[in-house]
């Protein structure tokens, strides 16, 4: 360096706290409101994604279905929730068909499996006491065998008629049964899981749903938020 | 309940082992593991922050998150910061024998990515306070015997003939993966009977 | 102080900083940095893309914004000024990630936010991008990112390729192929890696032995 540039350092005093202070929360403040913006702008669509990708497994699970209605179990009763309304109460899902026909209910339950924790959601027929459809949301298990619960056709159609009563059972070789469900071979464990897990799901919901024939609690008029088809995008379902 | 915190802790430690399944806490891994007693004392320290962070964590979650959740990171990164400094300064007024013998360790538990990554899963597995702090102590464990175990190995390793191709960082990794395959003979362990 | 002077920024000079970080000084296969929580995601070729992406977008974003303020930045609290850029750009990343691909983005899950704690981003930050001039560090911030990214893709693909059979989700070797599973769970990813780091171990000595083998020869003569 120049005999200029030594002055000019030398001279240069150490700053104070106040300037630390005052960068640090400048830096803050510019960060947060960077944020916050990104967050203002994405938030719509992320959201939009959620509800897209709930009603599309929630079509899968009850066949038929194109209108669902979200309902919260709330002071001992199913009650429905709004569009937009979140709550801490326990909630669970009711299909509708084109016609506002209802079809059955969608349970969500998760558990744990081989590796990890598995969530799934599962249709419910409350007229036949069946389930009538199952869709893993989310699992860990080994590749290959364990996500075969998923992968795996021939397990996942088992679900689409299956009796809750007494419960579901897993068994090893193909039963009569109509409250069987055939394990995967070599992947015993996470086809237990998810049987434990529905039957679980069965035990805290089964009792708080009206009895059988009759309707789900439904907001005036029209039922629910109509489901996008195959070739709609996000601007489809978003009316009620 | 009972149940559901045993299969927290047991997940943590064992079948999804911090470490050794989720590649977490890899830089003291590989730096710290040279020596048995080190890795050891660093583990502790590191269970400690994480039991502090998840408590700190569950209180944000609480109160302060759900009115500005893209502020997450932000702050899981101030308090974990906070605590190690925090923590810095406690063992140094306590015990400054122990703070001599941690040393350097004690910062770098604040750049350890399985603290972080403790505190945005217990947020995002909405974990209630006490699962939280069951969670903190089975990942903290679990950090630990992977550790206290790939220095135990690589002890032995110096004191065997390994060709200079694959001495250091690539040795290291190799030893880890066959520990993290040994590890996954736990999956399975707490399984729906 | 700047570490170098404006003139010294040649067009020669901003390409040697962005050919290092690719090659040379890679930072994963070289400098051994920044892998920590990159290895859970490598286990398809697609994840380890998205998650070079997410991370070149975090670390040449805030190597210019350190880089412009660098004058600005009080030494005592530059580290943690920087810590809040980064966490700013990676919030920024994530919630960009969950609008566009929510797909890859959950598979990513708590990972995209651990970039906020890889060594390679502030290592960079305090090594060179509080140092140079701007354009010297976004070259130096984009010649890293490319090598890191191409680091990632070299293990996702592989890892995908022998333990799925199939590269960026397409089915290479149709469906007798038995997959070796354990390449794309976690101890696959540690093999691998260890693998990696071998093979470039044994380049690394057989240029030096080559090195060597030719000075002894001009020294003969």
């Amino acid at each position: 360096m120049n005999e200029v540039e030594l002055t000019i350092s030398a001279g240069r005093k150490e700053p104070g706290s106040l300037r630390l202070v005052f960068t640090l929360a400048l830096a803050g403040m510019l960060s947060g409101l960077a944020v916050a913006g990104v967050y203002q702008i994405t938030k719509p669509i992320i959201d939009a994604n959620k509800a897209r990708a709930l009603r599309e497994a929630v079509f899968e699970v009850v066949p038929g279905s194109a209108q669902l209605q979200r309902l919260a179990f709330r002071d001992g009763r199913l009650v429905p929730l709004g569009r937009d309304e979140t709550t801490t109460d326990p909630v669970l899902y009711a299909g509708y068909d084109a016609e506002d026909n209802f079809l059955g209910y969608a349970i969500d339950g998760s558990g744990p499996g081989y590796q990890d924790i598995i969530h799934l959601i599962y249709g419910y027929d409350p007229q036949r006491r069946r389930v009538i459809g199952m869709q893993v949301l989310e699992s860990r298990e080994t590749p290959g065998l364990g996500d075969r619960i998923y992968r795996d056709e021939a397990f996942v159609a088992q679900f689409s008629s299956l009796a809750v009563e007494p419960a579901i059972t897993v068994v090893k070789e193909e039963s009569e049964a109509p409250n069987a469900v055939d394990a995967i071979t070599g992947a015993t464990i996470s086809s237990k899981a998810v049987i434990e897990i529905i039957n679980a799901a069965n035990g805290r919901w089964l009792d708080r749903l009206p009895p059988a024939g009759a309707e789900p609690p439904a907001p005036e008029g029209k039922r629910g938020e109509p489901m996008p088809t195959s070739d709609d995008g996000d601007a489809a379902g978003e009316g009620s | 309940m009972n149940e559901n915190l045993l299969w927290v802790f047991i997940s943590a430690c064992l079948v999804n082992n911090f470490t050794l399944y989720y590649f977490l806490g890899l830089c003291p891994f590989f730096g710290v593991s040279g020596r048995l007693t080190t890795a050891f004392r660093l583990g502790l320290a590191t269970i400690f922050v994480m039991v502090i962070t998840s408590l700190c964590a569950s209180f944000l979650n609480a109160f302060i998150l759900p009115y500005a959740p893209y502020l997450k990171l932000i702050s899981f990164i101030v308090v974990i910061a906070s605590t190690v400094q925090f923590v810095e300064m406690v063992i140094r007024k306590v015990s400054p024998a122990l703070f001599r013998a941690l040393g350097i360790f004690l910062p770098l538990i604040t750049t350890n990515c399985a603290i972080l990554y403790l505190a945005l899963t217990q947020t995002s597995k909405e974990l209630s306070v006490v699962q939280g702090l069951v969670y903190a102590v089975g990942a903290g464990s679990g950090f630990t015997i992977a550790l206290v175990l790939m220095a135990a190995l690589r002890e032995e390793a110096e004191l065997s003939s390994v060709p200079s191709v694959i001495k250091g960082t690539a040795l290291n990794m190799i030893l880890a993966g066959l520990l993290s395959l040994a590890f996954m003979g736990f999956a399975g362990l707490f399984s729906a009977t | 102080m700047d570490g170098t002077r404006g003139s010294d920024v040649t067009i020669d000079r901003i390409y040697d900083e962005f050919v290092k970080g690719i090659w040379r000084e890679n930072p994963v296969f070289v400098m051994v940095l920044g892998m920590c929580p990159m290895m859970a995601v490598t286990n398809t070729a697609i994840n380890a893309l998205a998650m070079g992406a997410a991370t070149a977008f975090v670390l040449i974003g805030s190597s210019l914004l350190v880089s412009l303020l660098r004058h600005l930045i009080p030494k005592q609290v530059r580290i943690t000024t920087y810590i809040i850029i980064i966490a700013t750009f990676v919030t920024v990343a994530d919630l960009t990630l969950e609008a566009m691909v929510p797909e890859i983005h959950k598979a990513l899950g708590a990972f995209i936010s651990l970039i906020v704690v890889n060594c390679l981003i502030l290592g960079r930050q305090e090594a060179f991008a509080s140092r140079h001039p701007t354009r010297l560090a976004l070259a130096d911030a984009a010649g890293m990112a490319i090598g890191f990214a191409f680091a990632l893709l070299c293990l996702g693909a592989t890892r995908e390729i022998l333990g799925s059979g199939s590269l960026f989700g397409f089915l290479l070797f149709g469906e007798q192929f038995e997959p070796w599973v354990i390449m794309i769970l976690p101890p696959g990813g540690f093999i691998m890696l260890g693998v990696i780091l071998l093979f470039f171990n044994w380049m690394r000595q057989r240029r030096m032995s080559r090195q060597v083998a030719a000075a002894a020869k001009e020294e003969a003569r």
